[in-house]
């Protein structure tokens, strides 16, 4: 295993590499094909490089473990916006996960709806292409359109074209007061029309899942908001009575139980431990649930309003015929390696957008060595 | 500025492509008179022109399919146009170039309020899109300043900011997919009416590309609901230190306005003798504009003017109607308009960290004095884009270059204090020559790369973003 601490060192295993390597930050979230390769560690690299919390920007090394980032800032009231999931639990993995990884993987978790995606607090990123040599995009300042964003690109390409060193996040400040609702009994089809009246509505929802099995397996649809106190408890009120139709919303005011609730949507806790394989699908909500019907799921949870579905089903079946005629993707998150190196776990693309990718992974990695076949 | 050499064998080719172009476009879409041509010489980034070959308007997505294959074929160089706003020449043709404008693709395709999304062609302008949804309460997020003109296409090219995106991101935060032609003609569909990419982020990279990697012809776009209210506060200081140390406050106490601006003492006074919007005479004023119902905006109102009057402001004022909100705007609405009652102006775009506020104004200053050009600060200080207007006089000789030098430090600054050459508006041919400022050649030639792949033979708008020299082995391949 190579473990550099540096970028240059990092950039030297990169030019030094004779053969496929295996990049990996924490290793909490083994997604895609399985790769052969040497391991290449890039936890050496950590520690906070500079924080301004008068300017909403974070710039840390890629090795830095998640929760070192989260704790520095919440000592000065702030965080990511895009609320990372864990996937120990649903992967049943071990380990720290890095700043990195997160990055590697785009992970956002609910509040994606409200404050976007990784990529899109992530404003810029420092990484060592397949020739070893290191590249920098972007900066630490929110607006920034000074040539092309590869910052996008490198968020979710999974260590293909180029390992991480150094990001930079636009960040938050942590709200001063969170409520739930919770609505009992709907139907797939009621959930998702509630949760799109909420997410069409003014009052700011940050949170819009439902779980057709509860934590007590009946269904339970569940919205969050966050803001100042008055604010919020303004929001709960006005949303029960939109919501009325669908039902008496129980609005819940204690924080720790409504970050609880939405822990347990954010990682996907009812799957944890639950046998099966474990799919992401990404729709535009309406769709949620025909395909949620279509895949004849052991398990099923819908968040972002009902756009995203985490299914979980009998083990090595390409669930992809249940998207037919449904504009969206699947991946694969859990599954064995066999499954893995059988099925694609990214969604296979069109031949012209399939020929790009492949360019651009041959670009920035010639010889192939970068986490070889990992999204196919 | 200096541009490529037209290439002798396409302009004696004119002919031949134009007759072409006729065989898949009606005779009013293809503009190849001189005289006509004229009119695509520039976009809003006036000090230079040059009329390309020829201009085509597309009506649908098939006909631009036709336009690219033809000039692939051909070898000839072509310049995505939206509405021709670009302050950075990002439209600026070359003699040699098909101007390819999307003005006829105007239509809205889909309006979903279920899903929160409206698919339009790109041609239509930027406020249009509002308009479409307005009826139901909806907007478009993206407002850059010249909303009203500024086509999608051109937005999505330069990833258009705006006075909102404090709160509501930028363009790229607020498209969710597009089908775009590459430059033999293929058309691909990339993202849709889901929130995240199923591959690589090809959208990401797609966005703010200026044109560089395909003509992007329908674009998916966020829709989000009106919030119930929003007041401004106005609020002056006799220093632009401690305004730039109120904004630095605002942030950190945790309210997110939706748009915090800032103006100095020579845009104060220019927009006060043009508009009269009964703006103090101070050194620095900040407009901070807040959403939500009233109770709501009262209560974030009352927690900023908290944090100003620790400031010792020399002006406060909440709005507490339609009618002061509007009057406190007008002034920052018409400054650029104010400062070119006065001058020439050359409006830059850097962007700085917030908390280098201060000592990139006074830096300013000082410059000013010693290129004895005077300057006029106005910009979206919540997010560090700053738009310093430099005075010049067109007729005086030297003086356009003298400007440019000024400018060209100016953005230099920005980024030896950790910041970028621009914030929103892009490179264009503008910014060209100074990406070396910011950029290794390593770091450059890793977007070279993308471009490599989506433009294989570099004739979409192939002498903006990059310094001609770095280019230079690319274009003549």
């Amino acid at each position: 295993m190579m473990n550099p601490v540096t970028e240059a060192e990092l950039a030297e295993a990169v030019v030094g590499a004779s053969g496929p390597l295996r990049i990996m930050g924490g290793g909490t979230r083994p997604i895609g094909k399985p790769v052969a390769g040497e391991l290449l560690s890039v936890a050496g690299l950590r520690g906070v490089e500079l924080y301004e919390p008068g300017a909403l920007t974070i710039v840390v090394k890629a090795g830095t473990p998640l929760a070192e980032v989260e704790a520095a800032l919440a000592a000065e009231g702030q965080r990511l916006p895009f609320e990372p999931m864990d996937h120990r639990p649903l992967l049943g993995t071990a380990g720290e996960p890095t700043i990195g990884g997160v990055v590697a993987a785009n992970v956002s978790g609910p509040r994606r709806i409200q404050a976007g995606a990784c990529r899109d607090s992530l404003i810029g990123v420092r990484f060592v292409d397949g020739r070893g040599e290191v590249i920098k995009n972007g900066g630490r300042v929110m607006k920034n359109v000074t040539g092309y964003d590869l910052v996008k690109l490198m968020a979710g390409s999974y260590g293909t074209l180029g390992v991480l060193s150094e990001l930079s996040f636009k960040v938050l400040p942590v709200p001063e007061a969170v409520a739930g609702l919770r609505i009992e009994g709907l139907s797939d089809e009621a959930a998702v029309r509630a949760l799109s009246m909420a997410l069409a509505s003014p009052f700011e929802v940050s949170g819009a899942a439902h779980a057709p099995a509860g934590a007590d397996g009946t269904p339970v649809t569940m919205i969050r908001i966050e803001g100042f106190a008055a604010s919020v408890a303004y929001r709960a009120e006005a949303l029960k009575a939109l919501l009325a139709p669908f039902g008496a919303a129980a609005v819940e005011n204690d924080a720790a139980k409504v970050v609880a609730d939405w822990r347990w949507v954010r990682d996907v806790e009812g799957f944890a431990g639950q046998t099966g394989d474990v799919w992401r699908i990404s729709v535009k909500p309406s769709d949620g649930p025909r395909v949620g019907a279509a895949l004849q799921a052991q398990g099923l949870l819908y968040d972002w309003g009902g756009g995203l579905i985490w299914a979980r089903v009998g083990a090595g079946r390409d669930i992809r015929p249940a998207l037919a005629g449904v504009g969206g993707h699947a991946t694969l998150i859990r599954a064995s390696e066999e499954t893995r190196a059988a099925l694609p776990v990214f969604q296979p693309e069109p031949a012209p957008l399939a020929a790009i990718s492949a360019g651009l992974r041959a670009q920035f990695d010639p010889r192939g060595i970068l986490n070889p076949g990992l999204m196919g | 500025m200096e541009m490529p050499t037209p290439n002798p064998d396409i302009l004696a080719r004119k002919a031949r492509i134009v007759e072409r172009l006729l065989e898949v476009l009606p005779r009013d879409a293809v503009i190849d008179d001189v005289h006509e041509t004229r009119a695509y010489e520039c976009d809003a980034l006036t000090a230079y022109k040059c009329p390309p070959l020829c201009a085509v308007l597309p009506a649908s997505t098939g006909e631009v399919s036709e336009v690219l294959r033809i000039c692939h074929e051909e070898g000839v160089p072509v310049v995505p146009r939206g509405s021709g706003t670009s302050l950075a020449g990002g439209a600026l043709p070359t003699a040699d170039s098909v101007i390819l404008g999307v003005a006829r693709l105007r239509e809205v395709l889909e309006t979903d309020y279920e899903n929160r999304f409206i698919r339009v062609q790109t041609g239509r302008t930027n406020l249009s899109v509002t308009g479409a949804v307005e009826e139901e309460d909806f907007f478009y997020a993206p407002d850059p300043s010249s909303q009203l003109a500024c086509a999608i296409a051109g937005n999505i090219g330069m990833n258009s900011g705006g006075a909102h995106c404090l709160k509501y991101g930028v363009t790229t935060n607020n498209l969710l997919g597009v089908t775009m032609v590459l430059m033999d003609g293929t058309v691909v569909e990339v993202g849709g009416a889901h929130l995240d990419a199923g591959g690589l982020d090809l959208l990401g990279v797609i966005c703010g590309s200026e044109g560089q990697l395909g003509v992007v012809t329908e674009a998916t776009l966020r829709i989000l609901r009106k919030p119930e209210g929003a007041r401004p506060v106005l609020m002056g200081f006799d220093s632009n230190e401690v305004a730039g140390e109120c904004v630095s406050d605002i942030i950190k106490a945790g309210v997110l306005p939706v748009a915090i601006e800032f103006m100095d003492r020579p845009v104060i006074r220019a927009t006060e003798a043009f508009a009269h919007a009964g703006y103090p005479d101070c050194e620095a004023l900040l407009i901070v504009e807040v959403e939500g119902s009233d109770a709501e905006i009262d209560e974030q109102l009352g927690l900023i003017t908290q944090i100003a009057r620790r400031h010792n402001p020399v002006e406060l004022r909440e709005s507490k109607s339609a009618e002061e909100s509007a009057n406190i705007w007008l002034g920052r609405k018409s400054a650029f308009g104010a400062m070119g009652q006065i001058n020439d102006y050359m409006c830059l775009d850097g962007t700085i960290p917030v908390t280098s506020l201060p000592y990139v104004l006074k830096r300013i200053g000082e410059m000013s004095k010693e290129y004895g050009l005077d300057v006029g600060n106005v910009f979206h200080a919540g997010d560090g884009n700053m738009h310093p207007l430099i005075l010049f006089d067109a007729n005086k000789p030297g003086d356009l270059e003298l400007c440019e030098r000024f400018g060209a430090d100016i953005l230099k600054l920005c980024v030896e204090v950790g910041g970028c050459l621009t914030g929103e508006h892009g490179v264009g041919i503008e910014k060209r020559d100074l990406m070396h400022a910011q950029f290794s050649r390593a770091d450059m030639e890793a977007q070279l790369r993308v471009k490599d792949v989506f433009d294989p033979n570099w004739l979409l708008n192939p002498a903006k973003v990059f310094p001609l020299d770095v280019t230079e082995s690319r274009r003549a391949a």
